[in-house]
């Protein structure tokens, strides 16, 4: 391994796409998209209901192609789904083990779940498994496939805030131990702000808006920065009304 | 405390005897009209040539297990029975995958079954007897054509209702398309697979009975036919419940399919 490159020295990068557009029929959801992922990356993607943010996960995923432009994504890749999609008629750990071939799948299997910590659960039906170890079984189906890229959406959403803070935490581990690139789609700001190295916001199939985040984690909450973010998705927050909470917390 | 639990045991006992004889209740009325039945016989009340009586149809039971003909016809029937389901489901099946996997095989497949299964198979009886006789093909041929439309049904609608994201879950994890097929699509479908096979079941019995009356020499039809000349209501009866016994059996051998094919779904999981 090399030395960790030093920001803003760009590496190649990994998911690349230049003038992306999809149409579905007269209906244009994204147009001309242009975007990077470098290697090892973790960029968050904040959009509405509509933005085009699925169906440029789709075109990520490989499920689906570009009306125009140019999309390079590695072969080396995999998904977790806002729902976990285990398929239920198979154990935990063949779930795990999906489509791969080879010698100690069921000790490859173990060694993942370990990893999110639901080793317990291998033999376990999925329909059996609460919303945070399914969604943690996803996580471990797309790491045992040791991806380049990491296409994450809105893992989190529906699980309950407690488990999604623990999720938080684990991804940020899986992803400095395993070092893929994450394509994290959210429409969660603090979520976005807790994890991601850049933070873009996708509205009308454009990137409207672009941050980056240097600070170290764990973060404390940048109000400024997460104002700019919600006005960017068109939710003004009042000014003054942050101030005289601040006042009032001192 | 002492005043409590003397009160409560006597309580608790009293309900577990309740549900003793509420349990031996319910055979209670059918064992009743048994002896009615019985005593009916005894007093020529019922003659033996309307409905012989329950111990005489006991005993000519016994006669016909020790003689080994009720054994061999039954067989007989079976294997007629078991080799019209087999190719109905095969056919079923295969008809099925092919109109549920693809537009093409849909297109082509699914709406000549579906004008097909509004007639009803027995219908087709004289036809069947015209092209092949009245050997064992048409009996067998009636039961494979009745039971290739309830699998065909439901199988198709299986597929069909396969999640599509769990579909498009193992596409994204680069399955192939035959890998999708048999991980994905053909387990999701078992479910509806299994209630068509257990229509298939009991309409295979079904259809057993009518074709066997087509000049069979053997089997439960050829028995009832028989016995029906010799007005013998013993025997009638007798083969009247082996044809229940098929009945529940063929559910019974479904639902033990069900339990170890199905282990994942939830309601049976918590049963």
């Amino acid at each position: 391994m090399n030395a960790p490159i030093p920001f803003p020295t760009r590496p190649q990068p990994v998911v690349s796409l230049r003038g992306f557009t999809r149409r579905f029929g007269s209906n244009t959801v994204i147009a001309g998209l242009d975007l990077d992922i470098a290697e090892g990356e973790f960029v968050a993607l904040l959009g509405r209901s509509g933005s085009g943010k699925t169906t440029l996960l789709r075109t990520l995923a490989g499920l689906d192609g570009a009306s125009e432009g140019e999309v390079r994504v590695p072969n080396s890749r995999a998904v977790v789904f806002q729902d976990a999609r285990l398929l239920p008629w198979k154990p935990v750990w063949q779930n795990i083990m999906l489509g791969l071939t080879g010698r100690d799948l069921r000790a490859r299997a173990e060694g993942a779940l370990a990893e999110v910590g639901l080793d317990h659960r291998a033999d376990a039906w999925p329909l059996t498994l609460s919303g945070g170890e399914a969604q943690r079984a996803a996580l471990a189906r797309a790491l045992v496939r040791e991806p380049k890229v990491l296409l994450l959406d809105e893992p989190f959403a529906a699980l309950d805030a407690l488990t999604r803070i623990q999720m938080h935490e684990l991804v940020l581990g899986l992803w400095r131990r395993h070092r893929p690139a994450v394509l994290l789609i959210t429409h969660d700001i603090d979520e976005a702000i807790a994890l991601a190295d850049r933070v873009l916001v996708l509205d009308g199939g454009r990137i409207v808006a672009e941050e980056r985040i240097a600070s170290d984690r764990p973060r404390t909450l940048d109000p400024a920065l997460r104002r700019r973010l919600l006005a960017r998705l068109g939710v003004a927050t009042p000014e003054p009304v942050e101030t005289v909470w601040a006042e009032a917390a001192d | 405390m002492a005043h409590n639990a003397a009160t409560h045991a006597p309580h608790t006992l009293r309900s577990y005897l309740g549900r003793i004889r509420s349990g031996g209740a319910r055979w209670v009325s059918p064992l009743v009209l048994l002896l009615l039945w019985e005593a009916g016989s005894r007093t020529g009340l019922i003659p033996a040539r309307t409905l012989a009586a329950p111990s005489a149809v006991a005993a000519t039971m016994g006669g016909m297990i020790a003689s080994g003909e009720l054994g061999h016809n039954v067989l007989v029937s079976l294997g007629r029975a078991g080799l019209g389901l087999a190719i109905g489901v095969l056919v079923g099946g295969t008809l099925a995958i092919l109109a549920g996997l693809s537009k093409r095989g849909e297109t082509a497949i699914d709406s000549p079954v579906q004008m097909l299964r509004t007639l009803p198979t027995l219908a087709l009886t004289p036809l069947f007897i015209v092209w092949f006789g009245i050997g064992e093909t048409p009996k067998i041929v009636l039961i494979a054509v009745a039971t290739t439309f309830p699998v065909y049904l439901n199988l198709y609608n299986g597929i069909r209702g396969v999640d599509a994201r769990l579909v498009e879950a193992a596409r994204a994890f680069g399955l192939s398309r035959a890998a999708v097929i048999r991980h994905v699509v053909l387990p999701g479908a078992l479910p509806a697979f299994l209630v068509g096979l257990r229509y298939a079941l009991s309409i295979s019995v079904l259809i057993l009975v009518v074709a066997e009356q087509i000049n069979a020499s053997s089997g439960l039809g050829y028995l009832i036919n028989n016995a029906r000349d010799f007005m013998r209501t013993d025997v009638i009866v007798v083969c009247l419940m082996v044809y229940a016994a098929l009945g529940l059996g063929a559910d019974a051998a479904v639902r033990l399919i069900e339990l170890r094919s199905l282990a994942w779904r939830p309601t049976i999981l918590e049963a």
